[in-house]
């Protein structure tokens, strides 16, 4: 029997970035008791990282805009995959979250009339991306944080959770460890928020910190739920290419969105060179046309730059095969230029873009006013994962709510920058309001100590193993990326995807040999470890679904079928774990869209 | 490749000891790079905190060479590598395991500031109005990552260990983002003065200098924030006035912007 201290909540949220906060807040408006559990310290998450913006149709640069544009810009950015209703309620309450934000002590950057300024973004017709400088992740965060703070919310902050509780079909609670002394906790609670972000550590090059291995995903997944779309995951155009240590390193899509150009070794601006049809009508024909655009008129339409990221990043790949990179084997990305063009260029770059500056500036040795970055595709986001209720976030476990990255459906098969950082305000509000409701609608259930016990003895098992006999947890996650990397990333075979599930059987038999020394205190190397099946399951998930997807479309790019196919057009993939405990794939048809929104983007084409 | 070693302190609540670990450096590396490598190779339960290792979340904070710093934003080719580089936990906080301390702390700290009180909307749709030149000194501020370096490196706190009359830089700089932000109608000069201690400081600007966010603590939050308590407290005809304008200014918190479907 595993010694446990238990702690009882009616909301327990597991994750304390912007979505997880979000809900977190809101329950507690609602007046249930909220906990909150986080593996870092709070304010530290993923969401801090976020740079652009948070996309809203606000319409306070330009009055064109509203929620029509914003929805048919997110599905069309999407290619028509996503599920329509969180579309449309994505763009509908977008704004409200904003203000809300701005009420609660947010301070954005301003137009000239005192209201919300608005940037330009790829995909977006209009600028629509409240933001302040580079930072504006960190100004969510710490606003949701400050704000959260005096709601009553219980944090218990550098915790893991190993596995989700269940009383028959319901989820009643999570077993996890404090990271600090790695002792065991039961959370009790009605209803549970899975707000646990991204998968991105499943691959070598990435924007993701250690955090990011999926544990949402998978333990939706361990407890019945359903996962969808994993087969998309974004590769960010520009990270970082050098120096090595800062590999995958995030540079903002607003430096596209400030005037910054693409080109390769001999010079070439080569996002000219490839415009999508459906994307032709709303390009910039000219390098003039395009500056124009950010500049603010009206009558211009967008540089090739901020075209959606799914084929910014395929057309740097491109040309770095055709060997034309830079020599870190990257290419150029160039704010500079815009000097020639501004009078006062070097200050605005330093006022709009000021974190890019001091990265480059202390990280590369490089003046980004004077010189260009050299920039690569960095594994950033994933828009697959666990299927919910479009307007509850309930996923198909009673009593299992999920927000933000982790849960699936409003991106599609691409997600347009942006509209990250709304995602989380949106549907985090609203799984924390319908997780309070139905935490006020049923009691506690009841606790499983056998399965306490098991997933206890299984937790320590790297302790008896050692490090003289077992394998390092810090080698198995560096195997599993570079496979993960090099065999489903951005350019996909089915071959090598095969290569990749054998490679994930192999992993998986010498996670369970993993030995760790020291003892239970704050213990990266036995952290390592735990997370370890977690990023094994979500590498078996995007694997199965990119070789079911047998087409090209958005995030997903197959070698072997290089084009969209009509039939693949009606699907989501849909992965689950199956009574023999194997993972499942199915394609089920998307849902019907209304009438009304069809016509909305007839209109917007 | 040339290699470097790291001088790592080793240890938890009751002691520990410095411990070397002998690694190689390639081009561009920072320490944060170093620690891991040691982390993967020779020593799997060495406890640092990191996320985002580009200067973004505040995590990696310790102290290299002495210096209180971002471990993710210190290159090595800044530091003398024919020596060894210490690498120690912050001061000013208990230690907890190896690089990592108690913080928390700082988050009791935070929730005992008075929140953000902001003034009814300024027009029908539950807006406001605010002109960029009146928030840039707020968002230089809101640029507070909080590593807590200005905390380490602050006397009153790391040497004279006041940590229950006195709340630190960090949340000094807090208050005055508060205190200046153009919607907010909060009083806080009474808390700063005696729940907050701002007398303590004694305007070194320690903090200052180890802000990696380039924050001006001292010039631009903690003075004026001192100009406001003696204002308050020792100038008789303007304590009286603000004293009814205050009053006058006091009025209810506004409702949230409408649901907009």
């Amino acid at each position: 029997m595993a010694d446990y201290e238990t702690f009882t909540h009616d909301v327990l949220v597991i994750g304390a970035g912007g979505a997880g906060l979000r809900a977190a807040i809101e329950a507690s408006a609602v007046g249930v008791k909220v906990g909150m559990v986080c593996k870092s310290l709070l304010g530290k998450a993923h969401t801090v990282m976020a740079e652009g913006g948070i996309a809203a149709a606000l319409a306070n640069v330009d009055d064109r805009d509203n929620w029509q544009v914003h929805f048919s810009d997110t599905m069309r950015g999407g290619q028509y995959v996503n599920n329509w209703r969180m579309a449309e309620l994505h763009a509908k309450e977008a704004p409200a979250r904003v203000r809300e934000l701005e009420a609660w002590g947010a301070v954005f950057d301003r137009t000239k009339d005192g209201r919300i300024l608005q940037r330009n973004f790829g995909g977006h017709k209009y600028p629509r991306l409240a933001h302040v400088g580079d930072r504006t992740g960190l100004e969510m965060i710490r606003t949701l944080q400050d704000h959260g703070v005096h709601q009553g919310i219980d944090v218990h902050m550098e915790h893991t959770i190993l596995t989700l509780l269940k009383d028959g079909d319901r989820v009643v609670g999570a077993f996890g460890y404090d990271r600090e002394r790695g002792r065991f906790k039961v959370f009790r609670a009605k209803a549970v928020v899975l707000a646990t972000g991204g998968i991105g550590r499943a691959f070598k090059i990435t924007s993701n910190s250690w955090e990011y291995t999926g544990d949402g995903h998978s333990l939706g997944y361990q407890a019945g739920a359903e996962l969808i779309d994993m087969e998309f995951i974004q590769f960010h155009p520009t990270g970082m290419v050098w120096p090595p240590s800062v590999r995958g390193i995030l540079v903002t899509e607003g430096v596209r969105g400030e005037g910054g150009i693409l080109t390769n070794k001999e010079g070439r601006r080569f996002m000219f060179d490839d415009i999508p049809e459906n994307y032709k009508a709303q390009t910039a024909e000219s390098e003039e046309e395009g500056w124009r655009y950010c500049q603010g008129d009206k009558n211009a339409r967008r540089p090739p730059e901020l075209l959606t990221r799914d084929h910014v990043a395929r057309c740097i790949v491109r040309e770095i095969k055709a060997g034309r990179g830079s020599l870190h084997g990257g290419v150029f990305l160039d704010i500079s230029w815009i000097k020639s063009k501004l009078p006062n260029g070097e200050d605005y770059i330093k006022r709009k873009l000021p974190s890019m500056y001091h990265q480059f500036k202390q990280l590369a040795d490089i003046d980004i006013t004077q010189a260009p970055m050299e920039v690569g595709p960095t594994t950033h986001y994933v828009m697959g994962g666990i299927r919910v209720d479009s307007d509850t976030q309930m996923a198909r476990v009673p009593g299992l709510f999920a927000a933000g990255e982790c849960a699936a459906g409003i991106n599609g098969a691409n997600r347009l920058g942006g509209n990250s950082l709304s995602d989380l305000l949106v549907f985090g509000k609203r799984a924390g309001e319908f997780a309070a409701k139905f935490a006020q609608e049923h009691s506690l259930g009841g606790i499983d100590a056998a399965q306490i016990g098991e997933t206890a003895r299984r937790a320590l098992e790297p302790f008896d193993r050692g490090t003289t006999a077992g394998e390092s947890p810090y080698q198995v996650q560096k195997d599993l990326q570079e496979m993960m990397q090099d065999n489903v990333g951005i350019v996909r075979r089915e071959d090598e995807m095969a290569t990749a599930l054998e490679g994930i059987d192999a992993l998986t038999e010498r996670a369970q040999r993993i030995g760790v020394e020291g003892n239970r205190e704050f213990n990266p190397g036995w952290h390592t470890a735990l997370d370890l099946p977690n990023l094994l399951t979500v590498s078996e998930a995007v694997t199965r679904a990119a070789l079911e997807r047998k087409e090209s479309r958005g995030a997903q790019f197959r070698e072997d079928y290089p084009d969209k196919s009509a039939e693949f057009a009606e699907v989501n993939t849909v992965v689950w774990k199956g009574d023999d405990g194997r993972m499942q794939i199915r394609r089920d048809a998307l849902p019907e869209i209304r009438e009304d929104l069809k016509r909305v983007i007839e209109e917007m084409k | 490749m040339k290699s470097a070693t790291f001088r790592i302190w080793r240890g938890d609540a009751s002691g520990g000891e410095f411990r070397d670990y002998t690694t190689e450096v390639s081009e561009g590396m920072v320490v944060l790079d170093a620690v891991h490598d040691i982390q993967a190779t020779q020593a799997n339960d060495l406890a640092c905190r990191w996320n985002c290792k580009a200067g973004k979340c505040g995590s990696c904070s310790a102290e290299v060479n002495g210096m209180p710093k971002l471990m993710c934003m210190t290159r090595l080719n800044d530091l003398p590598l024919d020596k060894p580089v210490t690498i120690e936990p912050m001061k000013a906080f208990p230690r907890l395991k190896d690089l990592i301390t108690d913080v928390s702390w700082n988050f009791a700290v935070k929730k005992r500031i008075k929140r953000f009180k902001p003034r009814p909307p300024d027009a029908a749709d539950g807006t406001w109005r605010m002109s960029q030149q009146d928030i840039d000194r707020v968002q230089e501020f809101r640029k507070c990552i909080e590593c807590f370096l200005c905390q380490d490196v602050c006397h009153v706190l790391r040497d004279h260990h006041k940590h229950d009359q006195f709340v630190g830089p960090r949340y000094l700089v807090y208050t005055a983002a508060l205190e200046m932000h153009p919607l907010d109608t909060e009083d806080r000069i009474t808390e700063l003065r005696e729940a907050q201690g701002i007398g303590y400081c004694n305007i070194t600007k320690c903090c200052t200098k180890v802000c990696p966010e380039e924050i001006h603590i001292t010039d631009n939050a903690i003075i004026p924030l001192k100009e406001r308590v003696v204002d308050d407290y020792y100038d008789p005809l303007g304590w009286v006035w603000k004293k009814i304008r205050r009053q006058q200014e006091r009025t209810p918190a506004p409702a949230m912007p409408n649901e907009h479907e």
